[in-house]
């Protein structure tokens, strides 16, 4: 059995709570040297294999160097070993699967935030991803870095995100649902109409993105620099996983903040959050811009993972797609978001197999997909409201405990979904 | 009265909603550290005095003025900023969060730094954090929730929710704190730990105090003085000696012509002035 007893007062606002955020960074360290080194001297040897082992010997060397086995941190750092092997040894559709996982977690962390923090609803998320998307495609067809174009798609969506927050000053809940859905079918519909730009229905296809354009031509000694061209699935999901661990990390640091604060109490007591000093006006915007602005990261990448856009990719459906993953994943936690993104991932998968073993009467129904989602949902609605984050949590606590666990120790945690309380 | 000495001055306050003239020209003023407790029957417009301070309506005539300045048009997040905090008649905590987490809402209005540095949790975001969690405290050990610090408020008895929310006022440290019915639910025991706390918030923080109380015991331990209000109007002002033999109160509060029980509904009071 482990203990964590809370070793330090500011214990909940460090990064990794049990320590060992050094140790995080000597192992992942240690295994990105030797990968860059082993693939610098004898280029196209690495077989699954020996990635596998490359990280068993990375975690052990760290061990040993560190003498330290860190509570989370460790399992972090095994986490990113194995995130980072990934795209060598998986066959290249569950490469582009993951890549998907990391673009919808993105948008998942934004509309966390929104949702499960500052209690505001948006049924208009799939518009946000869209404007990332074609700010992104646009832009890549102008030849614009993604050092450019990635910022923009942010800032351009989180602009659009504040605008569609100033109706969330006058209502909450269903209203505020369906203010944002209005907004998004005709953010859809502009999309449509404005074919000199987007193309209009017929859509666009995205051109491959090029990272680093101000190294074209540039020579250090020997070695000529040029730019990095997106062009392939593995360097789109590098690509996706640097941004999802940016972006995992900005909502961490926001939920540990006292904007995090601020917003919980908008969600908690309008009454007393105003009394305390919270300016509504500026969070509740605030939260729909940061929203906003992530999903239009996520619908950026989105636009390069699909290489062709058109303003039906961005429906109503993927709204509540988002929001059945938050949903699911268990509001509150960035980890549950991504439990979320794999879930929302995997669904259709199972569909599609579930369909060839059904019977046709069954299997050949169109909306088996939507009619899962909905009934997963009012599951865990019911069964199991902190989401999978909640299976997670109470397997960690159970292995803590381990010997001392005893029936019925979940019972006080059960907990509920703040929406439309009475304030 | 002169205006230089007057710390709270209330001046001709009025709201009506719709028919009902909640409160009716009332005028008070609060001296620098006094307690200073309002009474008055159920619906007599108590807290709607509390609510006009605290700008969460606004006046239908009449203004407020704190240290000299009007806060009558202020916005009403800007308040506290101001000095002034307030407890809630039916305990507004934010339910999710821990009780750290809701006193540390009682620093907002002290924050330094903004919504980009938090995002990045700068170095600076964390030195101001721990700043404001030392003095969360002190706050803590003064209202002797140690045990708590870390439960949501969820999980917490009554009692300790009134505690709470105290604390969470006193964290903004206020210059002027308006309790609205601080030993509502509570016991015996608790109300006395309460009066306690608030002699001590006026003698060794300095903070002035108005507050909303029904518990006489409770009010002439800790009030200096006392103003009674009736259907929204001034029925008495003084000591609370004074106070409490008023005629207009003693009738006030054995409910009028008839023999109405003293504590009557507030919806029949209410209707019986509009
Ligand atoms: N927002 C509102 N809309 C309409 N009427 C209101 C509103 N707020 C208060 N009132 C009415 O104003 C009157 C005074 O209410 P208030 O809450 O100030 O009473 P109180 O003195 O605090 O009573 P109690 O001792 O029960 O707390 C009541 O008749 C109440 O119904
Ligand atoms: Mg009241």
């Amino acid at each position: 059995m482990r203990y964590q007893f809370k070793t330090e007062y500011i214990q909940d606002i460090r990064l990794f709570r049990w320590g060992g955020a050094r140790a995080f960074w000597t192992l992942l360290g240690v295994y990105t040297l030797i990968v860059a080194g082993l693939n610098l001297f004898m280029p196209g040897q690495m077989t699954a294999l020996n990635w596998v082992g490359l990280g068993a010997v990375s975690a052990v060397l760290y061990t040993v160097v560190v003498r330290k086995v860190a509570g989370d941190a460790l399992w972090y750092g095994l986490l990113g070993i194995v995130v980072l092997t990934a795209p060598f040894v998986l066959d290249i559709y569950f490469v582009s699967q993951l890549t998907l996982v990391y673009i919808y977690a993105i948008a998942g962390v934004g509309l966390m935030l929104l949702v499960g923090q500052a209690g505001l609803i948006s049924l208009g998320h799939a518009a946000f991803m869209a404007c990332g998307a074609y700010v992104a495609a646009i832009m890549s067809q102008q030849g614009y870095d993604l050092l450019v174009i990635l910022p923009a798609a942010v800032l351009i969506s989180a602009m659009l995100g504040f605008i569609v927050g100033l109706p969330a000053l006058r209502m909450t809940g269903i209203y505020l649902g369906f203010a944002t859905y209005a907004f998004a079918y005709i953010f859809e519909e502009v999309l449509a109409r404005a074919d000199g730009l987007t193309g209009g229905n017929n859509g666009m296809l995205v051109e491959m993105p090029q990272l680093f354009t101000f190294l074209d031509g540039v020579k250090i000694g020997g070695l000529e620099l040029g730019p990095i061209v997106i062009d392939n699935e593995v360097k789109l999901y590098f690509l996706s996983l640097a941004l999802v661990a940016l972006t995992i990390l900005v909502g961490i640091n926001i939920l540990r903040s006292p904007t995090g604060r601020a917003f919980s109490a908008i969600r908690d007591s309008e009454v007393a959050a105003e009394a305390l000093g919270v300016n509504l006006a500026i969070y509740k915007t605030a939260a729909f811009a940061i929203s906003a602005g992530m999903a239009g990261l996520a619908g950026a990448l989105n636009a390069y993972f699909l290489s062709y856009i058109f303003p039906e990719a961005f429906t109503i459906l993927v709204s509540i797609e988002l929001l059945v993953m938050v949903l699911v994943g268990g509001l509150g936690s960035p980890l549950g978001v991504v439990f979320g993104a794999i879930f929302i991932v995997m669904v259709p998968e199972m569909v599609a197999i579930a369909k060839d073993i059904l019977p046709p009467a069954i299997g050949e129904q169109p909306g088996l997909k939507n009619g899962v989602y909905g009934l997963i949902l009012i599951l865990f609605l019911i069964f199991e409201p902190l989401g999978i984050h909640g299976w997670w949590l109470k397997a960690k606590t159970y292995f803590n405990l381990f010997p001392l666990y005893k029936q019925g120790l979940f019972k006080r945690q059960k907990s509920y979904m703040v929406s439309e309380r009475d304030r | 009265m002169a205006k230089s000495d007057a710390f709270l001055e209330v001046d001709d306050l009025a709201i009506h909603f719709g028919g009902i003239k909640a409160v009716d020209g009332v005028t008070f003023s609060v001296k620098k550290g006094e307690v200073y407790t309002i009474i008055g029957p159920n619906g007599a417009g108590k807290s709607t005095i509390f609510n006009l301070i605290g700008r969460i309506y606004d006046p239908t005539h009449g203004s407020v003025s704190f240290e000299g300045k009007r806060i009558s048009r202020l916005p009403t997040h800007k308040i506290v900023g101001r000095g002034i905090a307030r407890t809630f008649q039916n305990i507004e905590l934010f339910e999710m969060a821990t009780v750290l987490d809701n006193m540390l809402l009682g620093r907002h209005a002290h924050l330094g730094a903004g919504l980009l540095s938090h995002m990045g949790f700068f170095p600076h975001v964390r030195r101001e954090e721990e700043r404001h969690r030392h003095m969360i405290e002190e706050v803590i050990d003064f209202l002797d929730l140690q045990h708590y610090r870390d439960q949501r408020i969820a999980e917490l008895p009554y009692g300790v929710r009134k505690v709470v929310e105290l604390g969470r006022a006193l964290a903004t440290e206020p210059k002027l704190l308006l309790l609205d019915e601080p030993s509502s639910g509570l016991n015996v025991e608790e109300t006395e730990d309460m009066a306690f706390w608030i002699s001590d918030i006026q003698s060794i923080l300095g903070i002035t105090v108005v507050m909303v109380e029904h518990d006489m015991t409770l009010v002439n331990e800790v009030s200096d003085r006392v103003l009674a209000i009736n259907y929204g109007k001034v029925i008495a002002e003084g000591t609370p000696e004074e106070v409490q033999v008023h005629p207009e109160v003693i009738r006030a509060y054995l409910g009028g012509d008839e023999d109405e029980p003293a504590e009557g509904p507030k919806e029949g009071e209410g209707d019986g002035e509009g």
